[in-house]
C-alpha cells in the first residue's frame, strides 16, 4: 500500500514539474518581446541602434526618453491628444450607456426591444469597414480632423457592449430595492442614483475600461480621420516617427514610444483585470 | 405614472439612439449610396449603378487582397484556436500559479495592435533585431534573414504577431468552455475505462463544440480585418503582395480618392462578415 502511494506521489510530482516547466517556458516566450522593449528603452541611443544588438544595456541612459519628448511638436501634445480622446470617449460612453441601459431595463416602453437590437447593431459592423462614409459624415458635421469627432466614432463603437452590459446590470437589481427607497421618501432620480447606480458599479467599470482600451490603442481610424500634426494621437505619432526620416529609424526612441502607449494599458489591466475579462465574456459569449 | 415612466424610459434611451443613428446608421446608408456612384473626394459625383461592383469582380488587385486576407485567416485562425486550446487545458484548473500564467498569456491582448506591430518591426529587423541574433547565436541561421522583404516570411511575421496578441482571448473563451463541463462526466468516462486522451477526444471536445465554433468565428473576423501588422510591417509590399483587403479599401479611398469604389469593396467585405456573424448567431441560438 505504501509502495503504491509512493509511486502515486512520484507521478504527481513529475506532472507538477512538467506543468511548471511548460508554463514558465511559455511565459518567457510571451514576455520576451516586452522584456526586450524594457531593456532597450534604457540603453543609450547609440547602443539602441547597435548591430548586432546587445541583450542587456551596457550603460543606463534616459536619452531615448528625452529624444521622444522633443519629437515633432513635443510628446506632451500627442499624449495630451490621446488622453483627451480617451477621456471623452470614456465619459460619453459611460453616460450614454448608463442612461440607455437604465431606460431599457427599468422603464421599458413600446418598441424598447427593437431599440435595444438597433443599439447592438454596430457590434456586427467593425469601424474599419465604415471609415469612408464616417469621414464624410464628420466632414458635414464640421468634426473632421477633430479629436471630438474621433471620440464620437470610438463612442459609437463602444455603445453596443456598453448598453448590453449596463442593461443587464440594472435588470439584475430587483425593482423592490428602488421602490423601497421611494417609499422612504427618495425621489425617482435620487432612488436611481443612490441605489441602482451604486449596485451597477462593476458593470460601469467594465464599460469604462473597454472604452479606454479601444480609444487609447486604436490606430486606423485615427490615421484616417486626423490629418494635422497637432491632432495626432500617440499611435499615429509612432507611425510618423518611422516614416518621417528617410530610411533611418531611431529604434531607441520608437521603443520608448511603444512603452508609453502600452504601459498604461498593462497597469490598468493588471489592477482591473476582473472587469476586463467579464466584459470580454459579455461581449462575446453571452450576447 | 405608468405613462410618465414609459416617457422617461424613452427619453433616457434617446441620446444613445441619436448617437448610433448619426455615427452608425447614417454612414451605413451613405456607404450603400456611395457604392453606386463614381465618388471622388472633391468634385462632382456621378451615378454608375452597379458599375463599381462589376469592376470589383474583375479587379485583380482587389481579388488579390481578398485572397491574401483569406490566406491569412486560413493560417492564423487554426493556429490561434489550437494554441488557445492547449493553453486553456494548461491553466484551466485553479492550482497555484495558474492565475498568474493566465494573466501572462492574456497580457499581449491589452497592448494596441499598432504598438505590437512596432515591436515586431524592430525584433525582426536584420540589423538591430533580436530574432536574427538569437537564431545566429543558436547556429540555426547561416546568413541574415530579411523577414519583411519576402512575401512568405512577411506572412510568417504577421501570423506570429496575430497569434501572440490574440491567443490569450481564445484561451479565455475555451477555458470557460472547459470549466463548464461537470467533472462527473469525465469521471464517469474514466470509470468506464477511457484514458485521458480518449476522454478529451470523445467527450470534452464534442461538448465544447459551440465554444470552439464561437472562437473560430471571432478569430476569423478578427483576422480578416487585420490591418496594422501588414501596414506597419511591410506597407503591403513587396509589390502589393501583402496588401490585405482592409488596406486595399484604405488606399483606394484615401490615396486614389476613389471613395465610391472603396465603399463598394467595404460592402462586399461587410457581406462576408455578416455571413460569419450569422453563423455565430446561429451557434449561440442553439445554446439557449
Amino acid at each position: 500500500m505504501t509502495r503504491f502511494r509512493r509511486r502515486r506521489d512520484r507521478i504527481r510530482r513529475t506532472v507538477a514539474i512538467a506543468w511548471w516547466t511548460c508554463c514558465l517556458v511559455l511565459s518567457c516566450v510571451f514576455l520576451f518581446p516586452l522584456a526586450m522593449v524594457a531593456m532597450t528603452v534604457v540603453k543609450t541611443p547609440a547602443e539602441a541602434v547597435a548591430s548586432p544588438p546587445t541583450y542587456l544595456p551596457r550603460q543606463l541612459s534616459f536619452d531615448n526618453f528625452k529624444e521622444l519628448w522633443q519629437a515633432g511638436l513635443g510628446m506632451d501634445t500627442y499624449l495630451g491628444n490621446s488622453i483627451k480622446v480617451s477621456l471623452l470617449t470614456v465619459v460619453m460612453t459611460v453616460i450614454l450607456a448608463t442612461l440607455a441601459g437604465y431606460g431599457l431595463a427599468k422603464l421599458p416602453f413600446k418598441g424598447s426591444n427593437a431599440v435595444f437590437m438597433a443599439l447592438l447593431a454596430p457590434m456586427m459592423v467593425p469601424v474599419q469597414v465604415l471609415l469612408t462614409p464616417l469621414y464624410l459624415v464628420l466632414l458635414r458635421l464640421h468634426l473632421s480632423n477633430s479629436l471630438v469627432g474621433l471620440a464620437c466614432v470610438y463612442t459609437m463603437s463602444q455603445i453596443p457592449l456598453g448598453v448590453f452590459v449596463m442593461r443587464n446590470a440594472f435588470a439584475s437589481i430587483p425593482n423592490e430595492i428602488e421602490e423601497a427607497a421611494w417609499i422612504d421618501g427618495c425621489s425617482l432620480v435620487r432612488a436611481a442614483q443612490s441605489v441602482s447606480l451604486r449596485l451597477a458599479t462593476p458593470g460601469l467599470a467594465t464599460v469604462a475600461l473597454f472604452a479606454f482600451f479601444t480609444s487609447w490603442n486604436e490606430f486606423l481610424a485615427a490615421l484616417i480621420l486626423l490629418n494635422s500634426d497637432d491632432h495626432y494621437t500617440v499611435p499615429v505619432l509612432l507611425q510618423n516617427l518611422i516614416t518621417g526620416r528617410f530610411g533611418t529609424i531611431d529604434w531607441g526612441m520608437l521603443q520608448v514610444g511603444v512603452l508609453v502607449t502600452s504601459l498604461p494599458c498593462i497597469i490598468v489591466f493588471l489592477i482591473l483585470q476582473r472587469y476586463y475579462v467579464e466584459g470580454l465574456l459579455a461581449g462575446s459569449v453571452k450576447s | 405614472m405608468a405613462r410618465r415612466r414609459r416617457l422617461v424610459g424613452l427619453a433616457l434611451t434617446l441620446p444613445a439612439v441619436v448617437f448610433v443613428g448619426v455615427f452608425f446608421f447614417a454612414p451605413l446608408v451613405t456607404m450603400g449610396w456611395m457604392s453606386l456612384h463614381d465618388w471622388p473626394l472633391v468634385g462632382r459625383t456621378k451615378w454608375v449603378g452597379l458599375g463599381n461592383y462589376k469592376d470589383l469582380v474583375t479587379d485583380s488587385s482587389f481579388l488579390h487582397s481578398l485572397g491574401l486576407s483569406l490566406l491569412f485567416v486560413l493560417v492564423a485562425t487554426p493556429l490561434s484556436v489550437l494554441l488557445g486550446l492547449a493553453l486553456a487545458v494548461l491553466v484551466q484548473k485553479n492550482r497555484t500559479g495558474a492565475g498568474v500564467f493566465r494573466s501572462v498569456f492574456f497580457l499581449p491582448m491589452v497592448i494596441g495592435f499598432a504598438a505590437a506591430a512596432y515591436i515586431w518591426l524592430w525584433l525582426l529587423n536584420p540589423d538591430v533585431g533580436h530574432v536574427n541574433q538569437i537564431l545566429g547565436d543558436l547556429g540555426l541561421m547561416d546568413k541574415p534573414i530579411l523577414w519583411l522583404a519576402h512575401t512568405g516570411t512577411a506572412l510568417v511575421a504577421a501570423v506570429s504577431l496575430f497569434v501572440w496578441k490574440n491567443v490569450g482571448f481564445s484561451m479565455l473563451l475555451l477555458m470557460g468552455g472547459l470549466q463548464s463541463i461537470p467533472d462527473e462526466i469525465r469521471e464517469a468516462a474514466a470509470i468506464d475505462g477511457a484514458g485521458r486522451m480518449r476522454t478529451f477526444g470523445s467527450i470534452t471536445l464534442p461538448m465544447m463544440r459551440r465554444t470552439i465554433a464561437l472562437v473560430l468565428v471571432f478569430s476569423t473576423v478578427g483576422s480578416v480585418l487585420v490591418f496594422e501588422p501588414f501596414y506597419i510591417l511591410t506597407r503591403g509590399g513587396p509589390g502589393n503582395s501583402t496588401t490585405g483587403v482592409v488596406q486595399w479599401v484604405f488606399s483606394t479611398s484615401f490615396f486614389n480618392f476613389d471613395l465610391g469604389y472603396g465603399a463598394a469593396a467595404s460592402l462586399v467585405l461587410l457581406a462576408l462578415l455578416v455571413f460569419f456573424s450569422a453563423f455565430q448567431l446561429r451557434a449561440m441560438r442553439d445554446e439557449s
